[in-house]
Formats: C-alpha cells, sequence, structure tokens
C-alpha cells in the first residue's frame, strides 16, 4: 500500500518536495553505482575506446598528416606484410620479447629465492633492486647509452683490462646482433624488479610447514625448489609473465632512446616502427596498422589473463 | 656444540645469500652510480681514453650543471612535469575513488562486465593508441601545451587507480557501511566520511604510483608536445641536450640525476607501499 502524503502530515512530517524525491532516488543502489562509474566510463570511452575505433579507421584509409585520407580498405596491412622493414620488425620482436620475458623469470625466481633469505637488511636489499623499475626509464636509458658508448663504453673498457675482449671492443649500439643485446640487457635489467618483486610475495606466502614435510620425506634443496616452490609459485608466475609479456612486446622507451631501431632496423619494435613511419613520416594511416598488430597478442594474452583471474 | 655448529651454518647461509646477492645490486645500482659520476666529471677526463672511468681523478666539477641551468628550460620543464603529475594524478584518483567503490561494493545490472572492461583498459598500452590520441589532442586545440599530457594520461591512470582500488575497498567489512546507512547517512557520505578513511593506504599507494607514472611517462609527453617550453622533465632531457652530432654527456647525466630526485625521494619514503602496490597490482589483477 503506497504512503499517501495525509499519512506522512499525520506522522509529522512534511510532504515529500521534489529534492526529496531527487535525492530518494539517488539514494537507489543501482542508481548510485552508475551514477559513480560515469566519470571514468565517459573517460574511457572518449579517450580510449574512440581513440582505438578510429585507429582501425586511420588503418584502413591513406590518412596523412594534416590530409584526410579516403578507405582503402586493406592496403596498408598488405603493403606492410610484403615490406621488408616491417618483416624484420616483427622478427625483432619475438626475438626481443622471449629473449627478454625469458631472461626475466629465470633471474626474478632466482632473485626473488635469495631475497626471501636475507633478514637484516631485507628493506636495503629491496630498495635497491626495485630503484630500476621506479626511476624513469628514458633516463635511465641515457645512462645505459652512455655506458654503451661506440668509443668510451665502460662496458668494453672493463672487459678489456680484464682480458675478456680484445681492443676496441664490440660497437654495442652499431652493430646488428650487439644492438639487439643491449636492447635487452636495459630490458631485462629495468623489467626484473617487477618479476623479483612479485615473486617474493608469493614466496613469502607459501606456509613453512610444506618444505618442513618435505625435508622429512628426505628431498633435497633442488626436490623442494621443483615440487614444492615452483608448483606453489605457477599461478603468481603465470600472471607476471602475461604483464610482462604486454609490457615487452609493446615497450617502446629503451629502443627509441638507446638505437631509435637502428642499425638497419635490427632493432625496431612494433611501437618505434609506429612512430617513425606515422609521426616522423606523416603516414598515420600505414603507422596505424602497424601498432594494430600489437593487437592479436594483446588479445591472446588478455584473454588468458580474464579466465585466469575468473578461476581465482 | 650443537648452537655453535648452527651458527656457524647461519653465518655460511648468510654470507652464500649476500654474496649471491652482490651481482644482482651491482647490477641494478651501477648505471645510477656511474650516471652521478659522469655529471660531475671534466670533460677533459670524461673524452680521455686512458683515465678509469669508475670514479673521478681530476676533481668534481659542476659545469654540467650550470649548462643545464642556464643554457635549458630545465627548471620550466621540471615545472611543467611537477603540474601535470599533480592534476593528473588528483583528477584520476577522484574519478577512480568513485568507480572502484561502486564496482567493487555495490550491486547492479552490469557491474561485473564494467570491472572487465576497466581491466581490459588497464592492459590496453599506451603505445597502441598514441597516434589516434595524437590527433583527437589536435582536436581538441590543446596539442602543444601541457593540458594535452593533463587531459590524455588519466586514460592509463584511471584503469589502474580503479583497480587497485577495487581490491583494497573489498578489504573493508562491509558491516561498516551497513550500520552507516541504517544510522540515516546518505550513500555519499557513508562513502566520504567511513569507507575512505578505511581506504587511506589504498588511496595513498594509488597517489604514489599515479606519479611516478605520469611523471615517469614518454610517448605521450614525446608525441604530443613539440615547444620546449610545454616538454616534461623527461622529455627536455633526453631530446633537448642532443644537438646534431654532439652529444653533451656531462649534461644528459646531470638532467637524468636532477629529474629523477622527485621520484627518489618519495620512493625512499614510501618505499614499503611501492612492494605492496606492485605485487596488489599484479597479483590481485
Amino acid at each position: 500500500m503506497a504512503v499517501g502524503p495525509r499519512v506522512l502530515e499525520a506522522a509529522g512530517l512534511s510532504q515529500p518536495g521534489r529534492l526529496n524525491r531527487l535525492r530518494e532516488w539517488w539514494e537507489q543502489e543501482h542508481v548510485f553505482g552508475y551514477g559513480l562509474i560515469l566519470p571514468a566510463l565517459l573517460l574511457l570511452a572518449c579517450l580510449v575506446a574512440y581513440p582505438f575505433g578510429m585507429a582501425i579507421y586511420f588503418s584502413l584509409s591513406d590518412y596523412w598528416v594534416g590530409s584526410p585520407g579516403r578507405f582503402i580498405g586493406f592496403e596498408n596491412y598488405r603493403a606492410l606484410l610484403s615490406n621488408e622493414v616491417f618483416r624484420q620488425t616483427v622478427q625483432n620482436s619475438f626475438v626481443f620479447t622471449i629473449i627478454a620475458v625469458v631472461l626475466k623469470t629465470v633471474l626474478g625466481i632466482w632473485l626473488a629465492m635469495l631475497m626471501v633469505r636475507t633478514m637484516k637488511l631485507k628493506r636495503l636489499v629491496r630498495g635497491a633492486v626495485l630503484l630500476p623499475w621506479v626511476i624513469p626509464t628514458a633516463l635511465s636509458t641515457l645512462a645505459w647509452w652512455w655506458m654503451f658508448d661506440s668509443l668510451y663504453s665502460v662496458v668494453n673498457w672493463t672487459a678489456i683490462r680484464l682480458g675478456i675482449m680484445s681492443v676496441p671492443g664490440p660497437n654495442w649500439l652499431g652493430q646488428a646482433s650487439y644492438a639487439m643485446a643491449a636492447v635487452i640487457t636495459v630490458n631485462v635489467w629495468r623489467g626484473l624488479p617487477f618479476f623479483a618483486i612479485t615473486v617474493l610475495a608469493g614466496l613469502v606466502s607459501i606456509p613453512r610447514e610444506f618444505y618442513e614435510a618435505a625435508e622429512v620425506d628426505g628431498a633435497s634443496s633442488w626436490g623442494r625448489f621443483r615440487y614444492v616452490t615452483l608448483p606453489l609459485l605457477k599461478p603468481v608466475i603465470a600472471v607476471v609473465v602475461l604483464f610482462s609479456t604486454i609490457f615487452t612486446f609493446t615497450d617502446f622507451n629503451i629502443v627509441y632512446v638507446l638505437t631509435r631501431g637502428g642499425p638497419m632496423n635490427t632493432t625496431h619494435l612494433f611501437a618505434t616502427l609506429a612512430y617513425q613511419v606515422g609521426l616522423n613520416g606523416g603516414n598515420l594511416g600505414q603507422g596505424a596498422a602497424i601498432s594494430l598488430f600489437l593487437f592479436p597478442m594483446l588479445a591472446a594474452v588478455i584473454f588468458y589473463q580474464l579466465r585466469y583471474v575468473r578461476q581465482e | 656444540m650443537a648452537s655453535a655448529a648452527t651458527r656457524a651454518g647461519r653465518i655460511r647461509s648468510g654470507l652464500y645469500t649476500y654474496s649471491s646477492l652482490a651481482p644482482f645490486i651491482f647490477f641494478a645500482l651501477f648505471p645510477f652510480y656511474f650516471m652521478l659520476v659522469t655529471s660531475f666529471k671534466s670533460n677533459a677526463e670524461l673524452y680521455n681514453l686512458k683515465s678509469i672511468p669508475f670514479w673521478i681523478q681530476t676533481g668534481a666539477i659542476t659545469d654540467h650543471y650550470s649548462l643545464l641551468f642556464f643554457k635549458t628550460d630545465f627548471f620550466i620543464w621540471m615545472k611543467n612535469s611537477l603540474i601535470i603529475s599533480v592534476v593528473a594524478t588528483a583528477v584520476s584518483l577522484l574519478i577512480s575513488i568513485l568507480a572502484g567503490y561502486s564496482l567493487a561494493r555495490l550491486r547492479f545490472a552490469g557491474v561485473g562486465a564494467f570491472g572487465t572492461a576497466v581491466f581490459i583498459t588497464y592492459l590496453v598500452p599506451p603505445t597502441l593508441l598514441f597516434l589516434p590520441l595524437s590527433q583527437v589532442v589536435v582536436w581538441l586545440g590543446i596539442s602543444d601545451s601541457i593540458w594535452a599530457l593533463i587531459v590524455t594520461y588519466p586514460t592509463f591512470l584511471v584503469p589502474f587507480s580503479t583497480w587497485l582500488l577495487m581490491g583494497y575497498f573489498r578489504t573493508i567489512p562491509k558491516e561498516v557501511e551497513e550500520c552507516a546507512l541504517v544510522d540515516g547517512a546518505t550513500r555519499m557520505q557513508t562513502l566520504w566520511r567511513i569507507v575512505l578513511p578505511m581506504a587511506v593506504p589504498g588511496i595513498v599507494c594509488a597517489a604514489l604510483f599515479g606519479f611516478t607514472l605520469t611523471w615517469n611517462e614518454f610517448i605521450y609527453a614525446l608525441t604530443f608536445v613539440s615547444q620546449s617550453a610545454s616538454k616534461t622533465a623527461v622529455v627536455g632531457v633526453t631530446a633537448d641536450l642532443i644537438r646534431g652530432d654532439i652529444y653533451y654527456w656531462g649534461s644528459l647525466m646531470a638532467g637524468a640525476v636532477l629529474a629523477s630526485v622527485p621520484i627518489v625521494i618519495i620512493y625512499v619514503i614510501f618505499l614499503d607501499y611501492y612492494v605492496s602496490g606492485l605485487t596488489a597490482g599484479a597479483v590481485k589483477g
């Protein structure tokens, strides 16, 4: 039964005014809920979803800076697939991502296993290990650039003094495979903290009893690692590897600062090539097509990630 | 006897741990040390192949810093970075608190789908969107100004902070809110006066990461801004100190050191928040 105004008056309450009705409406859980996500939703629709749609449109047109292009279908994609530089970029991206992620995973687990044993200097060690991840990558890459300088490289200087290299040592950023090694080194340097700290959090959460039980059963330290630590860390490692794969595959800063994609395009990644073609070259259509090649990879990772989150 | 043996064992294991950690720590810190040393070295020593690169032999000089201060727009870049980071982080935080609370706590049709949408945008890297966004910025008439960055940075900050805050809001007991609502507080009052104070660690964490991510951001800042007076510190140092084929290595390193200082200060004070935020963002995400 509806409560009429007379009942409210009898109860000593004034008739609900417009403002009150608005307030009541706003207090409903679903109205309030939609209201709160509205700003975020508007922002993401205008500045993420819409630009994404534009990227698709650009990639299907011959859009140049300053001249709105016309629709040309899959011409940009076809041109790219037969382009030598683009093929080189695809190959670089996979080499770069696979080697860097494997190195970060192995070294990250190793580093975390060492860090979990530190007692007194725990905070100091964590602070030092995490630092490369916090400092602006473009700036720390400048330091690496100087360390890989063709003439004054401190790496070569040291290696020559130690007798590991013969004079003058490799020209790190000027020779194809060395440049790739340099770019991967910096990426591992910068990404390792993320792996180590996250795996460390996983390690800390493993109950001590598991190890004690394994020890009673006579497991060696390798056995404990292989049959206790690794299976229990698997979920954490899976998430970190998926995350890192996205951010390594789409990396821009390190290559842009260190090599600009050179020498002879041997270190170009999708992002740096898209920048060169789309912005320096002004060919927005083809640039957009290059960055959209990131999308299948991204979609696959998101798919696995979501499936994993649902399982949790 | 037994205790002496375990003590010796503990010392040996500690020795093993720290000696194995040493190469990792060296690898992590050396580039920063080298940056610092280079920034105080005279050019004569810097470009002398016979000198030892690891330390300064002929006396520290501050010329590289002077060049940075008086021959470039360094202070303007730092000011720009500060304004952009503070404003973009504050705006994003406000939007994310509302959205994060709603997605973590309220029940309405489609809440799961919205949560998934936020997560997906969280994973979309800036390198996928910088080309169309550069055009959006032109259409909005804000290209080549710090507004281009203030407007676009929330695109990656909001999904990240919302995701982080959702995790924190879920840890707050629901009964507290229900009590407040029963006592006649409006939903907004409950959020601001009851829930927010309990979520302070999460908010601090999101603010720290927001500031760090915006201060360090590179590709948007490089793409959307080209005049020196609107550049951020990171892009200014990286792009404006290289003129043709001449590299001012000393000043480049000096700029890299100084532009990292704000982040280092915050980092040293709030280290534990960084550690917890890093693991929360990845493991819960």
